[in-house]
């Protein structure tokens, strides 16, 4: 008897699911936004968000004549949520264009999907997974933002050459993200001779590094630090309280600007910490300072922006730019955007932007050293500009190829 | 209509056959034409996801309803049947992936899972109440953590993407309508299952072991194998939506299967209710509506707070969830019934 | 060795028994010096091979033992609730996560480091009367309901949090007393000039054990040498007895639940002080307390002892020595136990 009441509820509900959705027609272009606003990466995503809202603002929130609507569609970060997301946006929204996602897997997940909608074009958010663009790429996917392994171009040879480090531990959180920036390191550091004595890849989710940093050789140069977040901050302060000596080489996101901003002892640690990333402030560039400004406009802004608002804000304008370019006409299945997307070449706030034949960025990256600024808030001092980096770093494509995907032991160091 | 309710009322008493009386038939009919009206979206994003994930809610549902013991290592079960799926098929990864036709990867995914739930009924079979809860989700959390920190087998944090659903009859099974009747007929066979299942000898003794674990074992029941055999069974359930929910997303990682996302899957059993199998799809179906459009409702930062609040609401008022509920304020008009018949 | 009257009278078995002592005895004797010689001796180099260095050993354990304490401070209120009143918090570590935001706040604002720790305690303590009076009052006799309404009250409350402290890292600032590194008295080696290089190790990570030990010994006290403890424990052992002895009852148990939560909160802000506060930690301290008070025994403070030494330890030196698997460890301990003992080592079963 229950069940027959259960059965008409249920059957109600089924009524009800089948309501058709209201679908907008008028001269408005919806733009999907996937960015992680929920769990311990928010500040980054809502970072992201602040990226493309200046983006979106410069252009007066319309292209070619039609207002410009931003979807946002939250993740937690993990791969499953960044392709609920966009099944979301594509699927039940009818979105046909899409900016996102932040992180190194979620970027992965989305390409694949991606391949299952070549209707709908697709530009990274801040994603810096290699193999977003690298291997198996999908047509309708761009990243005018750098990977993972570019932001750390030239770092090893810096760390070697200029500071004299022969001898580095590595710190490292256990996933693909930051192999790809150990690879990146690796890749220039050992070539230069460097060596490694240590590699310490912790599990996600630990918080007390006291016994990692114990087991850190004591005779190293320096160590290379790739922690995000929380967990840079408590690496940090338990290597301070730990009477730790040893000079950081900091990962890009281990100095990006929520670590730099956090609130306790962690950051005196950092201060002389050489970095490299697709961030620095580059005070004498207009174009810079143009976008600083407009970003520190967006309500609870950073001091100055984050690698994620930035990476967001060039992966966003260049398919504004676009569609102006194309009269945002995307009946033909957006193929026209498309062309035009992988032709563009642009002035971004960090200097020329283009895509190579995978469609991902050849593009600057700076070596910065932390320093205090005059109101004693930290930033990233520009050292160094490493001009137009593509994704192979340099390296002949078969070369960099053959050095196989990133993983915890690649590349192997003159070993 | 009061005599047909009466009479219906009389026929569940002697032979409990009204399960497969008017209301299921106008229920499946009603499930069967939903293609019919719904778009894609509604159809795989809300339709399949809802039985899908009801599947294995209605796993974790046969054990804690019927024998007393309340899993939140189900949706790991279920994860193992992806993996298997993901390794011995076709995977776009360049990890693993032995390109197994889909007629042997299946069976495998679906026994691989049973045995597991069976290895981890064996385990906890010890232990009862709040302990059972908390040994099945430190197994959950280590089989997570396993996943994640392992590459050789199951490629670490990054997981296996592009898994296809298989094609054959000539269907593309992952497209739209055939995949909502994939779910739809495979969540038939579970719920028909359970339901033949609990009114067997063997689910009558499982649930007679729930009541008096030592009243049973003095009759001469081995309680444990029992048990096992239980698991076993809901890992069945659990191992065929596993296999689903990897065609679904044509991915698996370890973020599939953590913490949080087994909390969801005992957010959606005791949401619907644990004294009926249909408790966890209508369970399942809340949670994944909540999940899609909460975020227009209140935004896409603070719809955490609508679920926790929706989840704590139901939990409070209910002791069993919207079944319960219905429960609670049906009797009225059943008695109303009455005194017109 | 508790052996009654009965037992003593059998002369031959006196013997054994006492044989057996003196075995016990020399056992431990031998653990002893053996655990001095590890932290004080020099090293062989096969040793120091094996386990990477004797500076990274001796840290490792150190470590251990003082997340062990953290965890016992967490995990002391959980299992004061659970033992009263059979209520699994699975809003605990909501509770450590907001104890540690106010500690921040009220630090930061007073620039007095206790302040922040009272604060922190007080407002849980606050929090969790109202949990209790407001929600588990009334679903009292109910133990699976009651778990799940916390498992939605950290769902809301960890969205809520977010939103007032938003995803940023925060970390209390002890004072400056306590930060900075000491020097132990354990040698790790020598330099190449013959003197002898000896172990700096942070200090607040041993002020955090000594608290770690004072609460736990405030609390034996208080449980068994107490008029309140007694009646707690009274409670633990047959609720239904206690209150037809004519106690109140419910503010025993309103009176254990603001001491649990206040312990959370207590934690929160000392941890705090340590590791750095986000979203997500409520989630791990809430795993972390779970694991211990499992493995040691639902209720039990002497477990919780055993427990958190257990999982600090493996947790700290499966790091060092197996990285990859070292999470993992943690939960197949404590799945191990329960298949073994179904209620943790110091369980009681009913």
């Amino acid at each position: 008897m229950t069940l027959h009441r259960t059965s008409i509820i249920a059957l109600a509900m089924a009524a009800c699911l089948t309501a058709p959705w209201p679908v907008l027609a008028d001269e408005t272009l919806k733009i999907g936004v996937i960015a992680t606003l929920e769990g311990p990466f928010t500040v980054l995503g809502q970072e992201g968000i602040r990226g493309v809202r200046v983006a979106v603002n410069e252009f007066g929130g319309a292209v070619a004549g039609k207002k410009i609507e931003l979807i946002e569609q939250a993740t937690d970060a993990t791969p499953d949520s960044a392709v609920r997301a966009a099944r979301t946006l594509v699927e039940q929204k009818g979105v046909k264009l899409i900016i996102g996602p932040l992180s190194g897997d979620e970027g992965l997940a989305v390409k694949d999907y991606a391949k299952t909608q070549p209707d709908v074009t697709f530009v990274n958010g801040a994603s810096a997974a290699q193999d977003f663009t690298l291997r198996n790429p999908a047509p309708n996917v761009f990243r005018f933002s750098t990977d993972g392994a570019q932001w750390n171009a030239g770092l090893g040879t810096y760390a070697y050459q200029v500071k004299g480090y022969k001898n580095v531990a590595i710190v490292a959180e256990d996933y693909s993200f930051p192999y790809t920036q150990v690879f990146g390191f690796l890749a220039e550091f050992c070539k230069a001779g460097g060596r490694v004595a240590s590699k310490s890849w912790v599990p996600i989710g630990n918080k007390d590094f006291s016994s990692v940093i114990a087991a850190i050789p004591d005779n190293v140069d320096a160590i290379y630090v790739a922690l995000g977040g929380s967990d840079a901050v408590n690496f940090l302060s338990q290597y301070q309280q730990a009477g730790g000596s040893a000079p950081i080489i900091g990962g890009s996101i281990t100095v990006d600007q929520n670590v730099l901003q956090s609130k306790g002892k962690a950051r005196e640690v950092l201060i002389g910490t050489p970095s490299s990333g697709p961030v620095a402030e580059l005070t004498d560039s207009p174009a810079w300072n143009t976008f600083a400004a407009a970003y520190k406009k967006q309500p609870d802004a950073f001091p100055s922006p984050s690698i994620f608002a930035l990476s967001y804000y060039v992966d966003a304008k260049p398919l504004l730019m676009a569609l102006q370019r194309t009269g945002a006409d995307l009946s033909d299945g957006g193929k026209k955007l498309r062309e035009t997307l992988s032709k563009i070449s642009y002035e971004s706030p960090t200097g020329k932007i283009s895509l190579d034949k995978n469609r991902n960025a050849i593009a600057n990256e700076f070596i910065t050293e932390v320093a205090v600024a005059s109101d004693g808030t930290l930033y990233k001092k520009l050292v160094k500009v490493v001009s137009q980096t593509n994704q192979t770093l340099g390296f002949p494509e078969a070369e960099f190829i053959a050095m196989g995907p990133v993983g915890r032991d690649k590349p192997t160091c003159g070993k | 209509m009061s005599e047909f309710a009466g009479k219906d009322r009389i026929a569940a008493r002697s032979v409990g056959r009204s399960e497969v009386g008017a209301g299921h038939a106008l229920f499946g009919l009603a499930l069967l034409a939903y293609p019919a009206v719904a778009s894609d979206f509604f159809l795989t994003q809300i339709g399949g996801l809802s039985l899908i994930e009801g599947m294995i809610a209605l796993s974790l549902m046969t054990l804690a309803g019927y024998g007393g013991m309340v899993s939140l290592a189900q949706l790991s079960v279920a994860g193992i049947a992806g993996y298997v799926v993901a390794i011995l098929g076709h995977n776009d990864t360049g990890v693993q992936g032995y390109d197994w036709p889909w007629a042997v990867t299946v069976p495998l995914a679906i026994l691989a899972a049973a045995a597991t739930s069976a290895l981890i009924g064996w385990i906890s079979a010890r232990t009862s109440g709040i302990y059972t809860i908390m040994i099945t989700l430190a197994i959950a959390t280590a089989v997570f953590y396993f996943a994640q920190q392992n590459y050789v087998i199951f490629n670490g944090h990054s997981g296996f993407a592009g898994i296809p659903a298989p094609v054959f009859f000539g269907e593309d099974w992952r497209a739209p309508v055939p995949f909502y009747y994939l779910c739809l007929f495979a969540a038939a066979a579970s719920y028909a299952g359970v339901l033949y299942v609990r009114r067997s000898t063997f689910g009558l003794t499982v649930q007679g072991m729930r009541d008096n674990e030592r009243r049973m074992r003095a009759l001469g029941f081995s309680v444990i194998l029992h048990k096992v055999f239980a698991w076993f069974l809901s890992g069945i359930v659990a191992g065929i939506a596993g296999v689903l929910l990897v065609w679904f997303h044509g991915r698996i990682s370890p973020s599939s299967i953590d913490v949080a996302a087994s909390l969801n899957i005992l957010v959606m059993a005791v949401i619907g209710g644990l004294r009926h199998p249909i408790g966890p799809f209508v369970g399942a179906l809340v949670v994944v509506l909540l999940q899609t459009f909460a975020s227009d409702l209140v935004g896409a930062e603070r719809f955490n707070t609508l679920i926790g609040l929706t989840f704590l609401i139901i939990v409070y008022i209910s002791d069993d969830g919207i079944l319960g509920l219905w429960r609670q304020f049906a009797p009225r008009f059943d008695h109303a019934d009455r005194s017109a018949g | 060795m508790t052996g009654g009257p009965a037992d003593m009278n059998r002369i031959g078995g006196g013997e054994a028994r006492l044989n057996a002592m003196r075995g016990d005895v020399f056992a431990a004797c031998a653990v002893l010096a053996m655990a001095l010689w590890v932290f004080f001796g020099a090293w062989p180099d096969w040793l120091a091979g094996a386990l990477i260095s004797k500076k990274t050993f001796v840290s490792a354990v150190l470590n251990g033992l003082t997340l062990s304490g953290l965890y016992f401070l967490v995990a002391s209120g959980f299992t004061l609730i659970f033992g009263l009143m059979r209520n699994v918090n699975l809003a605990h570590g909501s509770l450590y996560l907001f104890g540690a935001y106010v500690g921040y706040e009220a630090s930061t604002r007073s620039d007095v480091w206790l302040l922040g720790v009272a604060a922190g305690a007080l407002a849980t303590a606050v929090v969790g009367l109202a949990m209790q009076i407001l929600v588990f009052r009334r679903l009292e006799g109910d133990d699976l309901r009651q778990t799940l309404v916390t498992i939605g009250i950290s769902i809301v409350a960890a969205d809520l949090m977010l939103a007032t402290w938003g995803g940023g890292a925060y970390q209390v600032t002890p004072p400056d007393a306590l930060s900075g590194a000491v020097t132990l008295p354990i040698a790790t080696g020598v330099t190449s000039s013959g003197t002898a290089v000896f172990l700096r190790y942070p200090f607040y990570r041993l002020i955090v054990a000594a608290i770690a030990i004072a609460i736990g010994c405030l609390l034996w006290l208080l449980l068994a040498r107490t008029r309140i403890g007694m009646t707690i424990r009274a409670g633990v052992d047959d609720r239904a007895m206690l209150e037809a002895s004519g106690v109140n009852a419910q503010i025993v148990f309103a009176g254990v639940f603001a001491l649990g939560a206040g312990l959370a909160g207590l934690a929160g802000v000392i941890g705090g002080s340590a590791f750095a506060i986000s979203p997500g930690e409520d989630i791990h301290y809430l795993l972390a307390s779970l694991v211990v008070v499992i493995v040691g025994g639902m209720g039990s403070i002497a477990g919780a002892v055993i427990g958190s030494l257990l999982i600090g330890l493996s947790e700290q030196i499966g790091l060092v020595y197996f990285p990859t698997y070292s999470v993992v460890l943690t939960f197949l301990i404590m799945v191990a136990t329960l298949a073994v003992r179904p209620r943790g080592i110091m369980g009681k079963a009913r």
